[in-house]
Order: structure tokens, then sequence, then C-alpha cells
């Protein structure tokens, strides 16, 4: 279930790349054309060339090749070959360099944002100081900067739509920014191999109207205050990434499933609980305090990004979960 | 043996194990290694259907994230290290070169040995890395994964680090076979090509792989000892890594390349009975690819946040090693011009490559763009350009040398028709598993996950498919050969009509390989001046 997603189809685009939704996909689809249709054209022509010559001169009775020497040099077609396809990767080459720097110097408007990766959620952060976990709303048609950094292992920040990607490196700061053509919902990959959870390492970025998003900011972190606990929960359960490491059906990921862990006994090196609010409430914040047996003490602490209010949401999802 | 074979060879000229462990000719040295090299394969595949298999949907199907991951480490690890870099150069390299030169041996025989233990010695340190919590860093090890990870990283680099001196040891022997031990006659215009490919090979061997030994050792130091060097939480750089490794790395690429490319220059030329085209251009540009390609191994770090001004020199560099490759292609097709042609088996490897290969170079074109490779990069699209390059290039050619090279290793000729099939199979698994694969890379599928999007669902189990029709291929392969060793047909000295100095001696081999020291008198491609009987 976890892999039902609300972002946009990357299958379903007409060509070979997912729909382009930012400033930067035309001039790279261009180019992967260009390289594309050159590539075929000359693909085809080597391959009808070698048909040719394998069905010519193929051995068979009542053929024999013609005597002399054989010819082992030919000045012309030798040049025709190398220096023709030297100006045209010269050329393939100047395309992508002129386009790369195009991605490297962001506007002096952006936006910034601050990204974190880390074992295995994509943690944001505005100037206003609004955090968010899995996902960030950007507006449309405006300049966004990221400046990123990793606290455990190198992560890579992917963006398929937008033709975006960069590594997220611990100790050091990288930056990405892109500008978004289109509102819609995109797809965020991780894409540096980090371990039992890369493939869940995922987010989600929402582009909006530039008025949706000065509310959105404005009301970040109260939208949810309507919502029942339990349906708070669930929805956090999703939005801050526990779905990447717990199920809510029985099956064992990362970390234990959330189907009937209320009230169940845990054991953990040492001793055992039964599980409860205060102990629901620990794992959250301390999750390395009590690891039950047999599974490694890999969850990041989510003090400070769930409030009072969220986790008891979450432990009231829990209830749920018969 | 059978008695149809000429009398005495390296074969059966002494009989026991202990004959072949102590042996110090290179034709049986070669043939311990094709057959470490073949098991090394059976293995590394055996990881890669296991891995598709579990890709055939997005949830679990047989193996835990974990399981995964250590499976594709363990895959690309044995095919890199105990397949493909020793696969040409140590199996038909050492079977070959000496009798190319029309030498009894290669240079240092009891060396020669030394780098097939060495080889097996490091393969054990891979296996007991198997065993014993398989490492899951994939074969990159890039830290600070790697200098973190729990599962046993440091015997699987020891082994790396071990094989890499048995690489140094080839290299060396060669190069020093090449330089004194050519017969008289054999001027360096008269080597063939396939020598040519494995004198600039056994080059980058001897420079290149010593970085990677180094670094290797490096990370071991860091998680044995905490010195931090790559792990920033010790105050190490993780990028520093990533340039230590593929200053190896890449030119370890042209090492699993050129001698694909000296099979196919022997290929072209037996099977079309001409003279190569451009003799001098295809031989010098082996050696202008071993030197360009110590320059460029920055193209993998397009997205790590190295500067833009490395960027743009490493994609620039990476264009010119593009032009040597396509001459190469060019050259080969030429030579078919005028020729008389013949599709055997091995021919139809030749073909398979000159496709394969081509396609992975058009892809590396885009890859090697800055702007087009930072959507590529890291998605399913390497891995298909990866795979078309060294398995479309390099496993084709192998398998071509192999057919091509049978009758004179062990005397015996294999089922052609059996061998058409398996080329059947192996082409149509092939394509249907990397294929699919450039299309899940450009839709934007990250490589190395154990889960994905629904979406995708569809062109995975396509691509998991084709590893069960490649499977196919490849177990007809083997009962052909391990048939041909037994029963197959006498094949004589020379079944293809080749002018090779290796065709003028007996098949097998005896094992000082010629009885009289040869005088060369022609080169290995003139066809158009010297007709066989």
């Amino acid at each position: 279930m976890q892999n039902k997603t609300i972002t946009e189809s990357l299958i379903a685009s007409n060509g070979w790349m997912p729909k382009a939704a930012s400033t930067f996909a035309p001039n790279i689809d261009g180019l992967f054309n260009f390289i594309l249709y050159g590539s075929i054209l000359l693909f085809v022509g080597i391959l009808i060339v070698t048909a040719l010559f394998i069905i010519k001169y193929r051995k068979r009775p009542g053929y024999s090749p013609p005597s002399g020497p054989h010819i082992t040099h030919n000045t012309f077609l030798e040049l025709a070959w190398t220096v023709p396809p030297l100006i045209l990767t010269i050329f393939i080459f100047y395309w992508g360099f002129t386009g790369f720097l195009d991605m490297a110097v962001a506007p002096k408007n952006s936006l910034d944002i601050s990204v974190t990766g880390k074992k295995w959620m994509w943690q944001f952060e505005y100037k206003n100081g609004t955090k968010t976990l899995g996902e960030i709303v950007v507006p449309v048609n405006t300049p966004v900067s990221l400046i990123m950094s990793s606290e455990d292992v190198i992560h890579s920040f992917y963006v398929p739509n937008f033709r975006i990607k960069r590594d997220v490196i611990p100790n050091r700061y990288t930056k990405q920014w892109f500008e978004a053509t289109r509102t819609g919902t995109f797809q965020i990959f991780c894409t540096e191999y980090c371990g039992d959870g890369h493939s869940q390492m995922l987010g989600v970025i929402r582009v909006v109207s530039a008025d949706d998003y000065e509310k959105w900011l404005a009301n970040a972190g109260s939208a949810d205050d309507g919502l029942p606990p339990e349906k708070l929960g669930e929805k956090l359960y999703t939005s801050k990434g526990c779905v990447a490491c717990h199920s809510v059906d029985g099956t064992n990921k990362i970390g234990p499933t959330w189907k009937g862990l209320f009230g169940k006994t845990r054991a953990y090196a040492g001793g055992s609980t039964v599980a409860d609010e205060n102990y629901i409430k620990e794992s959250i914040e301390n999750p390395t305090a009590k690891v039950v047996t047999g599974y490694q003490p890999v969850m990041p602490s989510f003090k400070g990004l769930l409030n009072d209010k969220e986790i008891a949401g979450v432990i009231a999802y829990i209830k749920t979960l018969k | 043996m059978s008695e149809s074979l000429p009398g005495t060879n390296y074969i059966n000229a002494v009989s026991g194990i202990k004959s072949w462990l102590t042996t110090l000719d290179h034709k049986r040295i070669g043939i311990m290694y094709l057959l470490f090299i073949a098991i090394s394969f059976g293995l590394g595949g055996f990881f890669a259907l296991a891995l598709r298999l579990e890709l055939l949907n997005p949830g679990q199907l047989i193996v835990s994230a974990k399981q995964y991951n250590q499976l594709f480490t363990l895959h690309g690890a044995v095919m890199v290290f105990l397949f493909i870099v020793p696969s040409i150069p140590a199996s038909l390299g050492n079977f070959l070169l000496p009798i190319q030169l029309g030498a009894k041996d290669v240079a240092f025989p009891r060396l020669n040995l030394a780098s097939l233990y060495l080889y097996v010695f490091g393969a054990a340190f891979c296996v007991y890395s198997m065993v014993s919590g398989a490492a899951d860093t994939g074969w990159t090890f890039y830290t600070p994964y790697s200098s973190t990870t729990d599962t046993s990283v440091i015997s699987m680099t020891l082994g790396a680090f071990i094989l890499g001196f048995s690489s140094i040891f080839t290299g060396i022997n060669f190069i020093v076979t090449v330089h004194k031990m050519r017969a008289p006659g054999m001027s360096w215009f008269k080597l063939p090509l396939f020598t040519w490919s494995l004198y600039a090979t056994a080059i980058i061997q001897v420079l290149a792989t010593p970085v990677l030994g180094i670094t290797l050792l490096l990370l071991i130091v860091e998680r044995l000892v905490g010195i931090g060097i790559f792990d920033p939480a010790l105050g190490g750089d993780p990028v520093l890594f990533q340039h230590f490794f593929w200053f190896y790395s890449h030119p370890a690429v042209y090492i699993m390349i050129l001698p694909a490319m000296g099979v196919m220059s022997e290929l072209v030329t037996t099977f079309s009975k001409k003279n190569i085209f451009g003799y001098k251009m295809v031989a010098f540009s082996s050696i202008a690819i071993a030197i360009i390609s110590f320059l460029v191994w920055g193209h993998h770090l397009y997205v790590s946040g190295q500067s833009d001004y490395a960027d743009m020199i490493f994609s620039f560099l990476t264009y010119l090693v593009a032009i040597p490759s396509a001459v190469k292609v060019f050259n080969w097709i030429a030579t078919l011009y005028n020729g008389e042609i013949e599709l055997k088996a091995p021919f139809l490897y030749f073909i398979a490559f000159l496709f394969l290969f081509t396609i992975g170079g058009f892809t590396g074109i885009m890859l090697a763009s800055l702007s087009l490779d930072v959507h590529l990069h890291d998605t399913y699209f390497v891995v298909a350009h990866f795979h078309y390059v060294m398995m479309g290039g390099t496993v084709m050619a192998f398998l071509g040398g192999i057919h091509y090279w049978w009758p004179k290793m062990f005397g015996k000729m294999y089922s052609e028709k059996a061998a058409i099939v398996a080329w059947f199979f192996i082409m149509a698994g092939f394509n249907m598993v990397f294929f699919t694969q450039f299309i899940l890379g450009t839709k934007g599928m990250p490589r190395r996950y154990y889960s994905y999007l629904d979406q995708f669902q569809p062109l995975h189990a396509f691509s998991t498919v084709g590893t069960w029709v490649l499977t196919v291929g490849f177990l007809i392969m083997a009962f052909y050969l391990v048939e041909s060793l037994l029963n197959g047909e006498p094949a004589g000295d020379n079944p293809w009509g080749s002018l090779g100095l290796e065709w003028t001696t007996q098949s097998p081999p005896i094992t000082e390989n010629f009885a009289d020291t040869p005088h060369i008198i022609h080169g290995p491609y003139d066809y158009d001046k010297v007709k066989l009987s």
C-alpha cells in the first residue's frame, strides 16, 4: 500500500521522459531527443551497411571475392568517420555544459528551503521556521533554492518531472534550484543508495499557486485542527513517513507492524513492557531506548517533529489497528 | 583421450591433479582460470536471477530489503572482480598471448601461477563475506555507508584488494612477454590485434589497480582503527572515496572492454578472410583509450557537488574517449567489405557485440552530457547502459572468443546448430532484460530500489522474464560445450582457415606450443597475400 501514490504518473507521457514541470526540462529534453534521433539514424545506418555487406559478401557457391590486395586504408573515409563525429560530440558537450551551468546558479530572488536527508526521510524547513516531513509545498513560477545536507550517509534528491538531482552529503551543503512551471504533485526519490529503507525514502513536491502557497505557509501545521485524533494519526502515518518502516496490515518491514501493537507485550534487550501510551510516546521521541528484539536500532527520533497533539493522534490511530 | 586427437598435447602430457596445481604452462593456467571464471559467472548470474525475481512485483516476494541489498552487492562484486576483470585476459589471454607471439610461455611462468592462486585466495575472502553477513554496500562501497554498515565489508574489500594483485601480476607478465618474447620476425606491427589489446589492458592493470588497493586498504583502516579518512563523523570526506574509487574503476571499465575489442578484430578478419581495415588505427586507438581512460573518472560525480569546472573538463574528455571506440566499430564494418563472410557461431557473437556495444556507446553519449546526466544519473538508465557495454560488449566478445578458440584449446568441435539456438535465446533475453531498463531509467526509476512505485511494475516484470530467457540460452550453451568435450568431433589444427599464428600449431597445442621456433613471414591478417591450401 505504500506504493499507492498521490503523485503524477511518471509513465504516462507521450515521449520517453516524464511530463516536464520545470524551466530546465525543455532544454534537457531537447538534448535528449537530439542525441536519441541522431543515434537512431546512425544506428540504422550501421545496421543497413553491415547487413548489406553480410548478404553481399557471404561465402556461397559461385561467389569469389575480388582478388588483389585488400583495401586497408582510405584517408577520406577515415577522416569522414572521425572528424564529423568529433565535431558532433563537441557540439553535444557544449549543449549539455551550458544547460548544466543554468542549473548551477540560483537566481538572487529565489525562495530558500533547507533540506535534511536522513535514513530514511526528507525533512524540510522554511525561513519562517515551518518544518515539514516528506512533503514540500512551493509556489508555481517562482525560483526555489534548496540548501541540502545529510545527517548520516549520502543521499540524493531527485525529482524526475523537474529533471533535477543533487547528492545530499553529510558535513557539507549542496545546492539545487528549480522553478516549477505548472501546479501539481510530483515525486521525490532518493537516488543514492542508503540502506534498507532506500526505496522508501520518498517524498512529494506540491506545486501550488502563489496565493495558495501564502495561505498554506500561514496555516502550516494548524490545518489539521478540525480532525479527530485517530484521523490525524492516520494522516501523519503517511505524511510524516512512518509508512516507510511500519505496516498497518501485519507485514514486517524495517520496523514492527502497528497492527495489534497496542496492549501487546514487547520484549527488548534487558526487559519487556506492555505497549501502552507511554511506551509509544517514548518509542517516537527516543526510539533506541527499547528496541524490540529482532529489529535494528535504526529509527530516528521524532522529538520536535511531532507536537503532543500529533503524538496523541498517532497513539489513537494505532489503537484503531486491531 | 580420444584416439583421433594427436598423441601428445598440453592436456595429456602429464596427468594427475598435482600436475595441474603445480603447472607452469600458461595454457593450463588459462584453462583453470576459464573454469573459475565460468563458476563465478554462474554465481553472479544466480544472484542476478534472484534479485530480478524479487523485483517481479513491488512488495516482498522472496527476500527482505536487507537481503536484496546484499544480493545486488554480491552480483556486482562477483561479476566485476571475479568475472569480468579477469575474464578475457586471464583465460583466453593467458592461453593465447604466448602462442600468438610464437613464444613457449609467458615471461614469468611462476608469477603467472601465483596470480591464479591469488585469484582463488581473493575469491575465498569474497565467499567468506557472502556466508558471514554479506556486504550490503553495492559493489562501489561508497562511504560513509560502507564505513558504518554492520555487514562484512572488510572481508569483501580485502578480497577485492587481493584480486587486484592477481590482476597486477597478470599485467606485468603480459607487458614483459610482449616486449621480450616475440618470435623472430614478429615486429610490433605484425602483432595480432588481440595481443595489442591485451598489451594496452596490461598497462591499465599495472597503473590503476594499485589505487584501488590503497583505497580499499584506507577503508579497512578506517573501519578497524577509526582513523577518519572518508567518514565525516570522524572528520573524513566521503566524496574523496568516490574520486579514489573511480580513479581505478573507470580505467577498469577499459580493462574489461579493450580485450573484448581485441577479440572482435580477430573474429572479423578470420570470418571475412580479409585484412583488417586500418590496422594501426585499431592498434593505436587501444593505446589512446588506455591513456584517456585515466582522465575521465569525474564523470561519475556530476551530481556529487564537485566543482562545475571539474565537471566541464571531465565531460569534455569523456567525449574524446568516445571517438577511438567509434573508429574501431567503423573499421570492423569496413573490414567486411569485399570479404568472404562465413556466418559461424563466433561471427554471430561479433554481430551481437557490434549492435549491443553501439547501443551502449550511444547511451554513453547521453550520460556524458552534463545537463542530461543530472536526470539519468543513478537511474535504471545507467544500469542498462553499463550492461549493454559490459555484457553486450565484453561478454559477447568473450563468448565469441570461447567459440572461436574452443577447438584450439580442446581440439574438439561443439554443435554449431545448438550454438545458433543458444545465441538467439541470449540475444532475445538480453534485450528484454536491459532495453526495458532504458525505458524505466528515462521515466525516473532509481537504481538499487527494493520496492518501487506500482506504475513501474509491468516494465519490471518484463525485464524479469527476460532473465529467464537469457538463462535458457546459457544453459543450452553450457550443455553443448560440455557435450563437445565428451563427444565432440576432432577439430583439426585450423578449422576456420585462419592465418593467425596460433592456428599453425596443433590442436590442442603441445606443451611447448611449437615444435620449432616459428619464423614470422606474414602478418596475421594477410589474406590477400597468403593462400591457405
